[in-house]
Parts: structure tokens; sequence; C-alpha cells
């Protein structure tokens, strides 16, 4: 199908300016997927975000009696330190 | 706006785009003079028409802004000028390649055109390191505010002083779609209006990125007691500064175990 709609296209006359309207159009997406690839990383930092917001929440929910302590300290308490027994 | 919004303004950019490039490539007649080299005035005059009107509507959100006192205003200008700054750029390299397919310099010094939209890129290149130089976000606001209307007041200004003065040494081919022949403007004009589309969705999705990442940052805060308010761990940024309530609540409610 793509073969018989660039054999009905009429022909561009590339040879002349061709590598230069090419750049101009290829800058153009270029900006574009750049963009589109920024909002991508952002959008997964955002991910992990919201899944580790949600592994605290999980984790105060399961510890009612630690409800009112800030979660960073419960996370740090529980990791087991040598030489303080 | 989200959600459906967003898509269907997306699937409309995509479409106008599209339609756009079927109509430059296959449907435009060549121009008499410069050729097949004409095709890039059909992307680079609507991104430097875009990239002009971005600022002065920055500068008209920056004015909204310091008469209600609202955030969210100066947001909105913050992500429309720097879209504009993006599309400047897209117009200062797709304005050179131009040049230097048809007069064989890459850039002119002694063409008013090109150096006047240069000083107003370099102008507002200025506004985020402002921004960044102050720390306390309701000065920050107010002064880039401040600076956007200005700036915003020097772009048509800028504009007409340059087309005044002129022996009219830039192309003029789609300065105004009056002397086009109709499927020349008919093109040109489907190019502006995708060119709009686009850079529309792409202020939506910055804000739209901008609030949920102010939203999980209030959620952070309130899931570890980090403090409260806009200044609470934020640090230095170009970036306004949002009030988000509702997530702070929703915030403080998980802790409860609500």
């Amino acid at each position: 199908m793509a073969a018989s709609l660039l054999a009905l296209s009429p022909a561009l006359p590339l040879h002349t300016a061709g590598k230069y309207v090419a750049g101009a159009y290829i800058v153009l997406f270029a900006l574009i997927l750049i963009y589109v690839t920024i909002m991508a990383i952002r959008l997964s930092h955002i991910q992990r975000e919201l899944g580790e917001l949600l592994e605290i929440s999980q984790r105060n929910a399961a510890e009612p009696s630690l409800e009112h302590e800030p979660a960073e300290h419960d996370a740090r308490m529980a990791i087991p330190v040598e030489g303080h027994q | 706006m989200s959600g459906k919004g967003l898509r269907t303004l997306s699937i409309a950019t995509v479409v106008v785009m599209a339609g756009a490039l079927a109509l430059v490539f296959f449907y435009a007649p060549l121009e008499a003079e410069q050729g097949f080299l004409q095709k890039i005035f059909y992307v680079h005059v609507p991104l430097a028409i875009v990239t002009l009107s971005g600022f002065v509507i920055g500068g008209l959100l920056a004015i909204q802004h310091l008469r209600t006192g609202d955030g969210r205003w100066d947001m909105r200008s913050y992500v429309v000028i720097h879209m504009s700054l993006i599309f400047g750029v897209g117009t200062i390299i797709t304005g050179s390649i131009w040049a230097k397919g048809s007069w064989g310099h890459w850039w002119v010094w002694n063409e008013p055109t090109l150096v006047s939209f240069l000083i107003i890129l370099l102008l507002y290149a200025t506004y985020q390191p402002l921004r960044f130089a102050i720390e306390d976000p309701e000065r920050q606001s107010r002064y880039a505010s401040v600076f956007a209307i200005t700036a915003g007041a020097f772009v048509p200004m800028n504009f007409l002083a340059v087309r005044l003065s002129t022996a009219y040494l830039h192309p003029r081919v789609l300065g105004s779609t009056s002397n086009l022949p109709g499927s020349m403007a008919l093109t040109f004009l489907v190019s502006l209006a995708g060119i709009a589309l686009l850079f529309a969705t792409l202020c939506t999705y910055e804000l739209t990125a901008k609030r949920t990442r102010a939203q999980v940052r209030a959620l952070r805060r309130a899931l570890l007691g980090e403090g409260t308010g806009p200044r609470a761990a934020r640090g230095r940024s170009a970036v306004p500064a949002l009030h988000n309530p509702p997530a702070a609540a929703a915030g403080a409610a998980i802790r409860r175990g609500g």
C-alpha cells in the first residue's frame, strides 16, 4: 500500500534544496522528540516516587503502634546496627 | 486540563500537523523564485509567529498574576515563556538553514529581522536565571511577572520598529497571506494552526507534569512529616511554587491511617 501511495505522489525536487528542507523539518521533529524523551524521564521519576510513597503508606498502615512516627525514622530504626547490642 | 481534554488536544495536534505536512509537500505549488527551498517557510514562519505570540501571552498571564496574586497564573506564564524559548531556538535554527540555502551564509548580522529576533531570544534567556537568583518564592514570582510584562511589551514594539525601519531585505513571502495564491495561503494557515496546537499541547503537558510533581512532593511531605508550606524542602528553584492543600490533606489522612 505504501509503495502504491508513493507511486501516486508527485516527485519532489530533492536534488536541489532537498537537504536544507529536510534539515529544517528534521530540526522540528528532533525538538519534539527531545521534549517527549524528557517528559518520559520525568514521568518515570514521578512513577518511582509514587511507588515509594505507596510503600511508605502501606508500611504505616501495617504498623499501627508507630503511626505517629515519621516513616523515615521508622525505616532507620528497622535496620540492625552492628556493635550496639 | 487533563484526561480527555489533553487527549483530544494531542489527537487534534497530530491530525493537523500531519495534514499540514501533506499540504506542504504534495499540494502547495513550488514558489517561482525560491523553488523547493521555500517549503522551509511553512515551518519557520509559524514557529516565529507562535514564539513571539507566546512571549506576549506570557506577559498577559503575568499581568493576571499581579492582579490576582494567584500563583497558578505565574506558573502558566512561566511555562508559556519556557516553551516559547524552545520554539524560538527552533525558529533560529530553521531560519539559519534557509539562509544557508538561499544566501550561502548561516547568519547575516546586517539583517535587522534576524538580529532583532536574536535580541528578543537573548532577553528571554535571562528569565530563568532571574528566577533562579531569587530564593524567596513570593518575590521571585513578583519580579518574574514584572519582567514578563516589560519584555512582553518590548516584543510588538521591536517587531513594529523593524518593520518600519528596514528596506525589506528579509523575504516577506509569507509575511502576509493576502499576497499568496490560495493554495499557498491555505497550506500556510494549516501549518500555523498545527504549530499553534503543538505549542498549546506541549504547554498543557508541561503544566500537568508540574502540577503532578507538586502534588507528589506535597504528599511526600505529608507522609514523611517533613514540614508544610511551599518553602519546605523546596530549596532554590526557578520553577514557581504551587500550593497544594488537597494533596497535603490527603497525605495527612493517610498518616492518620484514614
